[in-house]
């Protein structure tokens, strides 16, 4: 490989090299429409309990008000997150996340790498940590948390997490200024690809769909039926008796539900419908939610509970 | 005499958080190592990103042998309650001295402590001060976060350095912490010079550290940064705008400070110059840099933590990349606002602030806006503003909320109003009004004096106040959440330095305040006596004048306080305040014996004394001043007539008694002293005065 990435793919080809070197299990992405990596259960649930996890993974990730028809240089309704998770976090964390970004071509030598107070915080999953984002040059290319909290329990042991946000990423290494303009693949390749040849219809016509084709009344029972349905499913008995009567409690598939839920509420509030006020007990609703289902988890054998 | 070195390795420590944890480290450590009998010649703290660090000279190598003497029970008290004091003590029976008491006689216990070495001390102190690091916000991390009871701290601590050097050489500090032992050795610069090394003391640290590319003392940093942006600046014909509490911040986010400086690209100099920077310091931490000949900022200083081997290129370059598309997002912003502007107006930016909720029970914002326009109108003559000029900035003056660039950057409310306002074509006063109709946001923040500026910033404060008021929500204690103590001062200091003539509890009723606005104008009453205690002036002049009619009138109130404070200050003053007093006091005990109120007015022809008649004649004199100088509202004069009455009141103290016997006399002189306290009474309720 050469010293500095050619194309999109070609770094996160390098990080999911890298990761998988320091001993990380390389997942897919999450199969479900989410607005962060964070989401992905191989964090958020994966975050709780006592058994040590280490996992790396590209997360397609959704945030319907950042649409802005393909034209804004930096801007997409759609994009990638790279994520790390590592419980309990490793005390060279920091020396082995600099190595990643040496991998794709930063030396910090040349590059001004600073680590910038950012207490990360999200409400819908009743979840916060300490960290830092972190700058290159002064840009954000990484998030950078010590989960403390998640779903409302302390985690015991602490994660160290980590989020590239990887448009962003790859277009400071490639030297790109708009993002439809970064290779997507090798530029020397037969047929080369923009990452506007490959987005850009997409983030018109999803742009359109998230502020004027939505249909909310639908959104809106969805919304209430992905809360209704997660409620229901943590509300079966814990034995299952197809299972030998043994514990059997559907916290994954509740999550799925709650997943589903935080993503209609981001539809509805680009679509312009959920007023001030409203917002919080939306957000509310989501939480208690993701509550419920990291209860479920820490009674499981993967959350230590069994 | 051994001297301290402590230096607390972690992770990047945020920049905020520094100054206050210098200080912190410093009072845990003196404190804990003097309440242990260690006394210490000087301390100093220290911080980067990465430590903090604190040196403490001339400490004695052992703190000094203590002797306690303990009384215990009697003799011949119980057995039990002998050992109870044995193992309290921790002697035996024939270490006991046994002495009289009054009651008979008791044990008494010496207890000698030797003194302990100062390495021990020093480990106790420090497990404690780090233990118990009072940090606004701290963290558990790595295996040991399974147990609850882990270590915390700001972010991962790494290493900690601990050590006491004498003329003989260095001792490390026994001492371990969260599985983390202590030792004499540190780390560099993270990128330039990574490896650990081992330090005999504070001056070797800090000289190694800057060998190592860390400069320890955030003063010199800050200094540096200072210096040398201004001297690059300089060197191409510009100006850095001094910010010291950005180098201040910048000094903590950096160890080895290296200034470049950037120019901002043509197409974004036309922005105003608070939206550059806003972009540039808040979101970049970038000094902004002034072109003197124009008075435009042109350019910027970044401020990196390598020295690096290009010189820096690639961190212009990329910082100057992620500004320009800060700006970009800016100038699209600004362009999408003047559009709605020109199409729309103000008003049709405003408009949907009728979909923003201010509070659930006070409507939207467009419904307060309507509210603050009613309100701008009927105030707009009080302060010499055009009624018609006051609403329409009422109207316009939150328009900006709804406005992209506001969306995106919140500090710059008000201010791009100001902006879009003038493009509107909009009067100067009204454009103003937008950006100062905020003011003054805190005790030290200017006071708008254009009468535009000033009607809307009243009314949009009393409206807040009235409305809150009127459905209960008032500031108590610690609580304020919606700032009405901020917007009652305010109230004040706008009423103050205009010297507006304003009835606030009409105005408080006219904002809605309904049956609340006598309590509100307590509330305004109690926040006028904080400011101005804290401008000089005792609770009980303002109390002595707080009770005189029109006391909703806060400028008029001030007046008569400001007189009666500098009255008080001289020695007439002083003397009339007493012979007040005397008169107030002989009156008040005649009015309660004989139950009677001696208003009947006094006569000069049953008067006895030259005294007597004296006083008479000052009060006649007195009064005919005093009535025009109060309708004239000169306090000064006022009070220089009742300072006149001192002397004649002084003489007839001394000259005649009061309650003699004579009944028509006393009477008569009762009456006299009744005139006295009424007309100083007119003055200020001198009552009221603390003796």
């Amino acid at each position: 490989m050469p010293d500095t990435p050619r194309s999109f793919q070609d770094v996160i080809l390098r990080l999911q090299t890298y990761w998988s070197a320091q001993g990380c299990a390389i997942l897919q992405p999450y199969d479900m429409e989410v607005g962060a990596g964070t989401f992905h259960p191989a964090t958020t649930l994966r975050a709780l309990g006592p058994r040590a996890w280490a996992a790396a993974y590209v997360q397609p990730s959704r945030r319907p008000t950042d649409g802005r028809y393909g034209e804004n240089p930096n801007r997409l309704q759609h994009y990638y997150q790279y994520q790390v998770i590592i419980k309990p976090s490793p005390p060279d964390l920091q020396d082995r996340y600099l190595g990643s970004l040496a991998a794709i071509g930063l030396d910090p030598l040349l590059h001004d790498i600073r680590f910038v107070e950012d207490d990360w915080e999200s409400p819908t999953l009743g979840a916060w940590g300490l960290g830092w984002e972190v700058w290159c040059d002064g840009m954000e290319v990484s998030q950078y948390t010590y989960f403390q909290q998640v779903g409302g329990h302390d985690c015991r042991p602490v994660s160290g997490e980590l989020t590239y946000g990887l448009e962003r990423l790859a277009m400071y290494v490639l030297g790109a200024d708009h993002v439809m303009d970064m290779p997507f693949n090798d530029p020397a390749s037969p047929i080369p690809l923009t990452y506007g040849d490959i987005f850009r219809q997409t983030e018109r016509e999803y742009s359109r769909h998230n502020f004027d084709g939505a249909d909310t009344g639908m959104l809106l029972r969805h919304f209430e039926d992905a809360e209704a349905e997660c409620r229901r499913l943590l509300s079966f008995a814990a034995t299952d008796p197809k299972a030998g009567n043994r514990a059997n409690v559907m916290a994954h598939p509740a999550y799925d539900q709650c997943i589903k839920a935080s993503h209609l509420f981001n539809l509805l509030d680009a679509r312009g419908v959920i007023s001030v006020t409203e917002r919080q007990a939306y957000i509310g609703r989501v939480r208690a939610l993701a509550k419920a289902c990291a209860d479920a988890f820490v009674t499981t054998e993967a959350g230590g509970g069994a | 005499m051994p001297d301290l070195l402590i230096e607390l390795f972690s992770e990047e420590i945020p920049a905020r958080m520094q100054p206050r944890a210098r200080e912190d480290l410093k009072r845990l450590v003196t404190q804990g190592l003097v309440d242990r009998g260690l006394t210490y010649g000087a301390a100093a703290a220290f911080s980067t990103p990465r430590r903090l660090a604190l040196a403490v000279e001339g400490l004695p190598a052992a703190s000094p042998r203590t002797v306690e003497e303990r009384k215990g029970p009697r003799t011949d008290a119980p057995a039990a309650a002998i050992e109870g004091f044995l193992r309290a003590t921790g002697l035996t029976a024939d270490q006991l001295e046994r002495r009289p008491e009054k009651k008979g006689e008791a044990f008494f216990a010496r207890i000698e402590r030797p003194g302990r070495p100062a390495a021990a001390i020093v480990a106790e102190v420090l497990e404690d001060a780090i233990r118990t690091f009072p940090w606004p916000k701290s963290m558990r991390w790595g295996a040991a976060s399974a147990d609850p009871a882990a270590l915390r701290w700001v972010r991962p601590l790494q290493s900690i350095l601990c050590i006491l050097t004498t003329a003989a050489g260095v001792e490390v500090v026994p001492l371990e912490v969260g599985g983390i032992a202590a030792g004499a050795v540190t780390r560099g610069h993270r990128f330039h010079a990574p490896d650990a090394f081992a330090v005999t003391g504070f001056a070797d640290y800090a000289t190694r550290l800057r060998s190592a590319r860390v400069i320890l003392d955030p003063a010199e940093r800050a200094a540096a940064i200072t210096h040398e942006a201004g001297q690059t600046a300089f060197a191409r014909g510009l100006e850095v705008v001094p910010d010291p509490a950005l180098v201040e911040e910048i000094a903590g986010l950096v160890e080895w400070p290296v200034v470049l400086m950037g120019r901002i690209a043509p197409e974004f100099l036309h922005l105003p110059p608070e939206v550059l920077q806003t972009s540039m310091r808040e979101h970049q931490k970038f000094l902004s840099v002034r072109n003197p000949a124009t008075g435009r900022i042109e350019g910027f200083v970044t401020v990196a933590n390598i020295a690096a081997a290009d010189g820096g290129a690639a961190i212009l370059n990329g910082n100057a990349r992620v500004l320009a598309a800060r700006l970009s997002d800016a100038r699209f912003f600004w362009d999408n606002d003047l559009r709605t502007v020109a199409t729309e107006g103000l008003e049709g930016m405003g408009r949907g602030l009728a979909a923003v909720t201010f509070h659930n029970r006070l409507g939207s914002q467009a419904d307060r806006v309507a509210r603050i326009a009613g309100l701008a109108r009927t105030i707009a003559p009080m302060v010499g503003a055009s009624p018609d000029l006051a609403a329409e900035a009422a109207r316009i003056a939150k328009a900006d909320l709804r406005s992209q660039m506001v969306g995106e950057f919140p500090e710059l409310q008000g201010i791009m109003g100001r902006y879009y306002a003038l493009h509107a074509g909009l009067p100067p006063a009204v454009a103003d009004a937008c950006r100062d109709h905020y003011r003054p946001l805190g005790p030290s923040d200017a006071v708008p004096s254009d009468p535009v500026s000033v009607a809307v910033a009243l009314a949009d404060k009393l409206d807040t106040l009235a409305r809150f008021w009127a459905i209960g929500e008032k500031p108590t204690g610690s609580k304020d959440p919606f700032a009405l103590r901020r917007a009652g001062l305010g109230v004040i200091r706008l009423a103050l330095s205009n010297g507006l003539r304003l009835h606030l509890l009409d105005l408080a009723r006219a904002a809605g305040a309904a049956g609340e606005a006598e309590d509100l104008l307590a509330f305004l009453h109690d926040r006028l006596k904080v400011h101005l205690r804290d401008q000089g002036i005792r609770h009980d002049v303002i109390d002595a004048c707080l009770a005189m009619p029109g006391n909703d009138d806060l400028t008029l109130l001030v007046r008569r306080a400001e007189a009666l404070a500098a009255f008080l200050a001289t020695d007439d003053g002083e003397n009339l305040v007493q012979g007040f007093r005397r008169a107030a006091n002989i009156l008040a005990q005649a009015e309660a014996r004989d139950g009677v109120e001696y208003s009947f007015g006094a006569d000069p022809k049953f008067a006895e004394d030259p005294s007597e008649s004296a006083l008479f004649a000052a009060l006649d004199a007195a009064e005919a001043a005093i009535a025009p100088a109060l309708s004239a509202e000169d306090f000064a004069a006022a009070m220089r007539a009742m300072a006149a009455l001192r002397g004649p009141i002084d003489a007839f103290f001394t000259a005649v008694q009061v309650n003699t016997d004579n009944a028509v006399v006393r009477r008569n002189r009762l009456n006299l002293l009744h005139r006295i306290r009424a007309t100083c009474l007119r003055v200020a309720d001198l009552a009221r005065l603390e003796g």
